[in-house]
Formats: structure tokens, C-alpha cells, sequence
């Protein structure tokens, strides 16, 4: 058993290194401007925000609906310290160029991002986790709100610019490597974002897989018991709680590069229930499911099913049922069909390794064998 | 009297919005009552009420039009319950949760595809949007109707609940769930009853909201949504007088913040939140909640 | 079976990533003799109705002028639309749909916040964007690819105010802006500027996103004393203003920019006791032949009647469309050829008279232009008013 997981873990691995080699290379070669980039980009920072709402849905239990908050909360800490002291004046327009005069690097930015998003979090997890499930999505929910409009609010404007446009700060594309010209010699602009969301991902993992992450599924399937076992069910909640919304902030200043401009409106609560959706797609409690889960989520919406919106999909034109908004529709249907029929989603909680690949061919191939002797 | 014409506007305003939201109110905290659902997409019923209204409305007379309007979204309740809700009845009450969220998303993206992304103009129906003068201010007739109309509804509707058979049963069902199915209670009846109820007076509700505020788009009913719950929570879910008198309070206050100058207005949906995070703090079962435990 | 699914639904996606760039590789090169021009509206959201009305002068113009001489050879252009959703977090990804459609050149947004938004992805695709009517500064502020073709919101806001002080000797104003989005809190921002410059006193005020009880902002007006309610909002919010100030019986001069061009307000201003007036690019009748054209084009198509708000109204925002379009033309044959950097740089010497008046580039990018028109909603009919032809002096 354990030489299995060994292996497994390092085919996991190998697996990952795969994978950015495959976009790394796929960079090299393709036209920048193709659609697969767009996808892969905001996918893997769907990816990431789906995975740290479902270490607190899937993993403790903790129905909270405050992730647009959290993201709000990164992207903004992420803006504010990274736009180039340059641009200031032209961004703060209204406000005399904002109170704060230096720039930080993007790395530095990006963890403080999380961290600002953390320490919110804690202080808003002391009271609010004492509440019960219901209870707790609606008052995670209201928090969400409430910092939206206190990021809109026009007295601290010097800081966040009111409810105007923060931009001009470094995006993905200040990833690429260039020449002195300003042409680029090695993309990185989709690797970049794929490494730092391996890295948070693989954090999350890490923890689940620890005793803390058996805590919190302990929480999960029974509170009462969890805390007869000498659980602290207030600290390990709180612990959660922060640790997801660290990584909601990251994946906020993530998508905030990806944006190129902020603003506090875009936050709503319905980007908290995309995110939800993108969880349950991929299955509450399997963290390789959310990952799949957001890619297909975004290629459908971004991409694939684009053509709904604009007269003609899979070669059948038909103007006038396939107008402005069609896309939405199906897909609200496909999620659905997904929330009834499949309620555990494409993974339900497991993951997805290569041993069970290897596993699940194996039974195929000797079920078909066993069929075929008859 | 100067105070009074200056003040009365806001207030008149509250008044309405406050009984507007309570008639969304009662839908909110019935089901909760009965199923511990948070139906998120009760706000997108009332939202869809006002849709119907306007697309009726420019086929056929008012008077048709109205009976139309609450018969079709009163049968959209009913199906949302029996599509979305009963198949998961077993299931763990996260999952309704996202399925009543799947819903949200399904009739607000429906919503944006017929009517293309414009917003609609809600068709002015006779006398009650008529203005009239109360104390100098000028007002729709719709202001004034508002509140009297809420509580004529709501004192049919708690009569009904003391009264009547299903009444009884609905409370039996809200006490304890399992035990009234064992004395014979059709709960599949029951709740569909409850989600009838609720959505006629959303239905109502959207009649009255929309004829004040006559411009529709597929996220109208969100916010009010939203606010509605909060009064629910606020007045202690499951209680209906609870839920109206916290519509009523935060549809005065947050008009009153509006008044307040230039650096609150920002903050006049958010307040909304603040007052359900004060009172779950406070006293988290709300004003009228019955104390709720935990069985193991 | 249901893990079987799974995997399908996994190979799935993965063989499609594939496929589909197989496809956009291919296509992108080889667009034979078509030019793609792309349309970055809104076509849903608070801004879809303006943005439909301008995509429907931009497809009128496709209709009147379907190909291009590039290079002494005929180009057909193909119209690519992508809907930006009048938000700011779907513009990023609504422009790299457009990009990697390979469009030469692109027009739009309506609505400044969006074209703000999406400017960068632009940027880094190296085409040139054509801003229809987005009229505040930050759009072509500090890049050379961003154009536009109307005047700009520190121009509109002084025409504005000296309209306001002239006309009604107004020396308080109420503004009201929606929050988070520029162009309204930009306007009111220049407005009150140039209004507090005439010795004006203003009230400035915001509500937020989805609000749509206006009642307290206008008794808030009303206790005020403004002399002028300044909104330069979205029609959507606009009618609401309307509606609810005239139950109120309060007929402050509703004020407002080009926006409220539309017939989206003549309809919600019909037959109340109100007064609206507004700044706008364009006025009907300023060319009958066009006017006469698109009413036309707009009858006999029933999606069009409908995107155009049911009835035959030009919107200055179309005639704005049209004229853009055109630039465009006159770009690519300028540039001899497709290629959006050649377009980019034939773009700064583009003289076109259109319907909208003479269309020049300065060294920002913007239209030179000096004049506003300010009409009256006539509350008896539902048309529109001429007032006055308003410059700064």
C-alpha cells in the first residue's frame, strides 16, 4: 500500500510536470491570440478559487457563499500595490493620483493579496462560523455584500479608487520574456499562471491529506462526534475558513491579471454561485473534479458554445433561436440536468490519479475479456 | 409641516417598499418553515411575474391579464417545486441548496433570452398608478395601496393557517417533519400548497413592486429577493408576522439612508446585510424565531 | 457507468482543446479575399440596449457598403460580434473572442467601462479599436491604438453646464451617478467642474448597481432646491428617474448626456410632466438620405425593429455606427491591405466627412470635434426637439 501511494504520488507528479511542459510548449508554438489560451488562463484560475470553496464545501462541511468577497478583497490589494507609480495619476484620476506612491513586485503583491484576503477572513470566521449551515451561506453571503460596498465607497477612494476602473497594473502577458525591443522571445503568459495555481493546489492537497484535512472531514460528516473525538471544531472551522479565502484572495489577484482592469461590481454574488456551480460540476469533495470541472465550465461558456449566441452552432444556422443569450440558457439547463441527475458530479469525491486510470482501463479490458470467454 | 413634507416621501416610499417585500417575504420564510430551504429562486419567480405581466399585457385587456399573470407564475412554483425540489427531498440540504441556486441561474438566463438583454417597461395599470397627493407630497396611488393591501393578505393567510385544515397540516409539517408524515399528512400536498401560497403573493407582490418601478430586467427580482430573506431571517424564519414587520423596517431604514447624503446612498443595499449579521449575532433564531436544537 | 461517463466527458474536452486550435490555426490565416471587422458591443446587460442600437447602424452601413477596394483588390467584410455584456469582467474575454476570430479592425464599445476594459487585450493583439460614442477620456488616454469618434466627456460636461446656467440660470445642480461605472461618475465628475467654474453649487450623489427606487434621490433633489437634476445614467435607470419624478410631481429639468438619445426615454417621457434635455452627437434630419435609408432597413427587418426598440427612431448612437464603419473602410483602403498594424497607422490620417459631421484624428486619438447638439423630449408627441447647437467657448 504504501509503495502504491509512492508511485502514485510520483506519477502525479510527472503527470503536473507534463502538463507545463504540454502548455509551455503549446505557447511556443500556436498564434498567441488563440481562443485555447483565454480558456486555459481563466480555467486554471477557476480551478484554483473552485478548489478553495470546496476545501470548505467539500472537505469541512461549511456552506459559505462569500468567495466573490474574498476575491474582491485579493484583486484589490493585488491592484493597488502593483500599479506602476507612472501610471498612478492617470488611474486615480479623481483623486489626485491616490494616497499610495510605490509599487510592489508582483510576486510579493500576489501573496499579500492572499494574506489581506486572510486576515478578513479571520475576522469575519469568528463570528460568523459559530452559525449554522443555512444560516452561514446567507450571512457569508451578506459579508460578501458589504465589503463589495465598502470597496465602492467613495471616502477611501485615495486607496481604491471608488467605484472606478484600477488598471495599468502588470498582467499575464508582463510574464513573457522579451527582447530589448519589446518583442517576444519565450511566452510565459499561461505557464506562469498554471505553476502558481499548481503550487496553491498542491498546497491544499498537502493539507487535506494531513491530519488537519482529516479534522475537517471529520467536521464534515458529523459534528457532534468530530467534537466527542477532541476535535476544536471553532478552531479547525476558522483554520479552514482562512486558509480557503487566503487562496480565494490569490485567485482574485490572479483574475484580476487576467482582467487587466478591477472593479468592485463585478464581484456579485453571482460570480460566487458560478464558482459553487463549477464545484458541483466537477463533484463536492474531489479536488482534481473541481479542476476539470473549470476548465469545461469555461471552455463551454467562453468558447465552445459561443456559437449559440451567434446564429449558427454546429453548422446549423438558425438566427432566430440561436440569438443573444441561447448560450446561457442551455447551459443553465446542462447544470441542471447536472444538479438532479448526477448530483456527485463528474468525480463525486474521488480523484482522478493514474493508477485509478490504470485501474479503471484494467477492469474495462478484463470485464470485456470476461464477456467475451461467455 | 415643513418637516413633514420633507421627510414624508421617504417614509411614503419605505411604507411601500417594506410591503412590497414582505409579500416576498412570506414565500421565503414559509418554505423555510416547512422545508429548511433557502429557495434563491423565489426573488427570480417575482422577477418573472412582472416579465409575464408585460408580455400578457401587451396581448390581451388588464383585466384578463391580471388573473393570467398570477395563475401562470403561482403554476411556474409549483413546477419549480416539483422538478428542482421534490426529486432531492433525500438528498443533503446542500444540494437543494445548489439546485434552488441552478434554478436562479436558469430563470434569470431565460429571462435575458427573451427579452433579448433590453430591459421591459412594466404596462401602467389603471388607478393604482394614478398619482395622488397625501400631505403636499405627491405619490403614486400604489404607495398607499401597498401596505393596506400586505396586511389584509397576510391576516387572509394567517387565518388560513390557524383555521383551515391544510393549515394545520402545514404547521404539523413545519414542527417536525417525519412524525406528521407517520400521522397521515401528505407532505408532497403540503408543500405544494406552501409554494402556491408563497408565490401568489410574490405574484401580487410583483404587481405592486413593478408598477412603481416599471423597468424590468432579468436581475430585478434579485435584490429584492435578497432583502426579502434578510426580513425573513430578521423577523425569525417561520414566522410571519416576523417577516413582515422586518420587511417593514428595512424597507423604512434603507430609505432613510438614502436621505442621508451623498457618502451613505453607497451604502443602502449593504445595510440590508449589516442588520441580518447584527441580528444573527444578537439573536440568531430573529425577533419571533422559536428556539431551534440539535438532535444527535 | 457513471465513472465511464466521466472519462468520455474528460477525453472529450481533452481531444477538443486540440481540435478546436487546430481549427482557429488554420482559419486564421488563410481569410481569402475577406475582411473581418469586429463589433465589441453590449447586447445585453444595462448598457444592451445603446449597444444594439449602435450595432445596428454599423450593420446598416455593412448593408449600404458590403465590400472594400484594398489594394486594388475587392475585399467582402464580414461583421464579427461579440457581446461584452456592459461588464467590465466579461470584456477581457467577450475581446479575445474577437481577436482570435482574426478581425482587422474593431468598433465599439458602447459605454466607456468596457472599452476601457477591453483596450488592453487589443493592445496586446496589436489592433486597432474605433470607440463609437465612449466618450470618456481614459479610453484613448496614453495608447495609439484606441480611436473614437465623438467628443469627449470633459467637452460634453462644460457644454452641459454652460447649457445649464444659460438656460435656466441654474445655480444648483443635483447630480446623480451610478456606482462603479465610469462614464456616469466621469460626466458628472467634468460636469461639476465646469458648473462649480460658473459659480454653481452642486449636490453629487450615487446609487448603486440594480437600484431601482430612484423616489429618495429625487426628494433628496427636490429638498435640495437644484435648479437642474443632473443623471447622465443608463436608459435603463433613466426611465425610472423619469417615471418616478413625474409621480412625484417634481419637474426639476431632467439633464443628461448622449445616453439618453434614445427612444427608450421619449417613450418613458411621453405624456408626463417632465422636461429632459440632453447632449448628443447627431440630429435627425441632419441627413435625410440616410435617415430615409436606415428607417427603411429597419421596417423591413422585424429583429431589427425590435433591437431598435420597436420603432423607427434614428438614434444618434446608429448615425455614430454608421460613420464608424466607414472610418474603418477608409482606413483599409488607406492601408492597402488587411494587416491591423498598416490599419493602425493609416488610422491617424483619416479624413471622412459622414453623416455626423468631419471626422480628423488629433494626437490622442480622438475625433476633433467642437459641437453638441441638445434636444428636447417633446412629452406631447414622443419625438425629439432641436434646442441649440452647443460649443465651449
Amino acid at each position: 500500500m504504501k509503495t502504491n501511494n509512492k508511485k502514485n504520488s510520483l506519477l502525479t507528479i510527472f503527470i503536473l510536470i507534463g502538463v507545463f511542459v504540454l502548455v509551455f510548449v503549446l505557447e511556443q508554438i500556436l498564434p498567441a491570440n488563440a481562443m485555447l489560451f483565454t480558456v486555459l488562463q481563466k480555467g486554471v484560475i477557476y480551478a484554483l478559487v473552485a478548489v478553495s470553496m470546496n476545501l470548505l464545501n467539500g472537505f469541512t462541511g461549511l456552506f459559505s457563499l462569500g468567495q466573490a468577497g474574498f476575491m474582491l478583497i485579493g484583486a484589490y490589494c493585488y491592484g493597488i500595490f502593483t500599479i506602476p507609480v507612472l501610471e498612478r495619476a492617470s488611474v486615480y484620476q479623481y483623486f489626485d493620483g491616490g494616497i499610495i506612491k510605490f509599487a510592489l513586485p508582483v510576486p510579493i503583491a500576489l501573496i499579500l493579496a492572499g494574506l489581506a484576503a486572510a486576515v478578513f477572513a479571520a475576522l469575519i470566521g469568528i463570528p460568523v462560523l459559530r452559525l449554522k449551515s443555512d444560516y452561514l451561506a446567507i450571512a457569508t453571503l451578506g459579508f460578501a455584500e458589504i465589503i463589495r460596498a465598502i470597496f465602492q465607497w467613495d471616502k477611501l477612494g485615495p486607496v481604491t479608487n471608488g467605484s472606478n476602473l484600477l488598471r495599468k497594473f502588470p498582467s499575464f502577458n508582463d510574464f513573457n520574456i522579451t527582447d530589448a525591443n519589446g518583442a517576444v522571445i519565450i511566452r510565459m503568459s499561461t505557464l506562469v499562471p498554471f505553476i502558481i495555481v499548481g503550487i496553491c493546489v498542491l498546497i491544499i492537497v498537502l493539507l487535506i491529506n494531513s491530519s488537519y484535512g482529516r479534522a475537517f472531514k471529520a467536521i464534515r460528516d458529523d459534528e457532534v462526534a468530530a467534537e466527542a473525538m477532541g476535535i476544536n471544531l471553532f478552531k479547525h472551522k476558522e483554520m479552514s475558513f482562512v486558509i480557503s479565502s487566503f487562496f480565494a484572495g490569490v485567485g482574485g489577484a490572479l483574475l484580476a491579471m487576467y482582467q487587466m482592469t478591477i472593479q468592485a461590481s463585478a464581484f456579485k454574488s453571482n460570480m460566487t454561485y458560478e464558482i459553487l456551480l463549477v464545484v458541483v460540476i466537477g463533484g463536492i469533495g474531489s479536488v482534481t473534479g473541481s479542476c476539470i470541472g473549470s476548465f469545461l465550465f469555461i471552455a463551454c461558456s467562453e468558447w465552445w458554445l459561443r456559437g449559440l449566441d451567434s446564429g449558427t452552432f454546429l453548422g446549423i444556422n438558425a438566427p432566430v433561436i440561436f440569438r443573444s443569450g441561447f448560450r446561457k440558457v442551455v447551459f443553465a439547463v446542462i447544470i441542471m440536468a447536472i444538479v438532479l441527475f448526477y448530483r456527485k458530479g463528474l468525480m463525486g469525491e474521488n480523484e482522478f490519479s493514474a493508477y485509478g486510470i490504470r485501474n479503471f482501463f484494467l477492469r474495462i479490458f478484463n470485464k470485456k475479456k470476461g464477456e467475451a470467454k461467455k | 409641516m415643513d418637516l413633514i413634507s420633507k421627510y414624508l416621501p421617504y417614509i411614503l416610499a419605505g411604507i411601500s417598499v417594506g410591503g412590497q417585500y414582505a409579500l416576498i417575504a412570506i414565500g421565503y420564510t414559509m418554505v423555510y418553515g416547512i422545508l429548511r430551504l433557502i429557495n434563491f429562486a423565489h426573488g427570480d419567480i417575482f422577477m418573472a411575474a412582472g416579465l409575464i405581466m408585460i408580455y400578457l399585457a401587451a396581448t390581451m385587456p388588464l383585466a384578463i391579464a391580471l388573473p393570467f399573470v398570477i395563475i401562470i407564475t403561482v403554476f411556474i412554483g409549483f413546477a419549480v417545486e416539483r422538478v428542482a425540489y421534490k426529486p432531492l427531498r433525500t438528498a443533503p440540504r446542500m444540494s437543494v441548496m445548489i439546485s434552488a441556486i441552478g434554478v436562479s441561474y436558469l430563470i434569470q438566463n431565460l429571462a435575458l433570452y427573451v427579452t433579448g438583454g433590453l430591459a421591459k417597461t412594466y404596462p401602467s395599470i389603471p388607478w393604482i398608478s394614478d398619482t395622488i397627493k397625501i400631505f403636499g407630497s405627491t405619490t403614486k396611488r400604489v404607495t398607499v395601496i401597498t401596505p393596506i393591501l400586505t396586511v389584509v393578505l397576510i391576516a387572509a393567510l394567517v387565518l388560513l393557517i390557524k383555521t383551515t385544515k391544510i393549515g394545520m397540516a402545514m404547521r404539523a409539517v413545519s414542527k417536525d417533519f417525519d412524525t406528521s408524515q407517520l400521522m397521515g399528512i401528505k407532505i408532497n400536498t403540503v408543500i405544494s400548497v406552501t409554494f402556491i401560497i408563497g408565490t401568489f403573493l410574490a405574484a401580487v407582490g410583483s404587481l405592486l413592486y413593478f408598477s412603481n418601478y416599471t423597468a424590468i430586467v432579468p436581475t430585478s427580482g434579485a435584490m429584492p429577493g435578497l432583502k426579502a430573506f434578510v426580513a425573513a431571517v430578521f423577523g425569525g424564519i417561520g414566522s410571519i408576522p416576523g417577516a413582515v414587520i422586518g420587511a417593514f423596517i428595512i424597507g423604512i431604514c434603507e430609505n432613510i439612508i438614502k436621505s442621508g447624503g451623498s457618502s451613505w446612498t453607497t451604502f443602502s443595499d449593504a445595510f440590508t446585510f449589516v442588520l441580518l449579521i447584527v441580528i444573527l449575532f444578537v439573536k440568531p433564531t430573529g425577533l419571533f424565531g422559536e428556539k431551534a436544537t440539535d438532535k444527535v | 457507468m457513471k465513472k465511464l461517463v466521466s472519462v468520455i466527458l474528460v477525453s472529450c474536452l481533452a481531444i477538443s482543446l486540440f481540435a478546436g486550435c487546430g481549427d482557429k490555426s488554420s482559419g486564421g490565416a488563410s481569410s481569402g479575399k475577406t475582411v473581418k471587422i469586429g463589433i465589441f458591443e453590449p447586447a445585453s446587460g444595462d448598457n444592451g440596449a445603446g449597444g444594439k442600437q449602435e450595432t445596428l447602424g454599423i450593420q446598416y452601413a455593412n448593408s449600404v457598403q458590403p465590400t472594400v477596394e484594398i489594394g486594388g483588390e475587392t475585399y467582402n467584410v464580414e461583421l464579427v460580434a461579440a457581446d461584452n455584456e456592459s461588464s467590465t469582467d466579461k470584456a477581457a474575454s467577450a475581446a479575445q473572442t474577437l481577436v482570435s476570430a482574426g478581425v482587422s479592425v474593431v468598433l465599439g464599445s458602447y459605454g466607456s467601462g468596457v472599452s476601457i476594459a477591453g483596450s488592453d487585450v487589443f493592445k496586446d493583439a496589436g489592433i486597432p479599436v474605433i470607440g463609437v460614442t465612449c466618450t470618456n477620456p481614459q479610453v484613448t488616454e496614453g495608447n495609439t491604438h484606441y480611436f473614437r469618434i465623438c467628443f469627449l466627456d470633459p467637452f460634453q460636461g462644460t457644454v452641459l453646464a454652460n447649457f445649464a446656467s444659460e438656460q435656466f440660470s441654474a445655480k444648483k445642480a443635483y447630480c446623480l451617478a451610478k456606482l462603479g461605472d465610469d462614464y456616469s461618475v466621469g460626466l458628472v465628475n467634468y460636469f461639476v467642474e465646469a458648473f462649480k467654474a460658473l459659480g454653481g453649487e452642486v449636490v453629487q450623489e450615487t446609487f448603486p448597481e440594480g437600484n431601482s427606487d430612484f423616489n429618495s434621490y429625487i426628494t433628496n433633489a427636490k429638498n435640495a432646491d437644484a435648479d437642474v437634476f443632473f443623471a447622465p445614467v443608463s436608459t435603463e435607470a433613466a426611465a425610472l428617474i423619469i417615471e418616478q419624478s413625474a409621480a412625484q410631481g417634481v419637474n426639476i429639468p431632467l439633464l443628461a448626456g448622449d445616453t439618453w438619445d434614445s427612444n427608450v426615454i421619449t417613450e418613458a417621457a411621453k405624456g408626463k410632466d417632465v422636461s429632459v434635455y440632453v447632449t448628443t452627437f447627431y440630429q435627425e434630419g441632419g441627413n435625410p438620405e440616410f435617415d430615409s435609408g436606415i428607417k427603411d432597413w429597419i421596417n423591413a427587418d422585424k429583429t431589427n425593429l425590435a433591437n431598435n426598440n420597436g420603432n423607427d427612431m434614428i438614434a444618434a448612437v446608429s448615425a455614430m455606427g454608421y460613420d464608424a464603419y466607414f472610418v474603418a473602410l477608409e482606413a483599409l483602403k488607406a492601408a492597402g491591405t488587411t494587416d491591423s498594424k498598416a490599419i493602425n497607422d493609416a488610422l491617424w490620417n483619416v479624413d471622412y466627412t459622414g453623416v455626423s459631421g468631419k471626422i480628423t484624428f488629433n494626437e490622442t486619438g480622438d475625433a476633433n470635434r467642437d459641437v453638441a447638439y441638445v434636444k428636447q423630449v417633446d412629452t406631447a408627441t414622443g419625438e425629439w426637439t432641436f434646442i441649440a447647437q452647443q460649443g465651449v467657448k
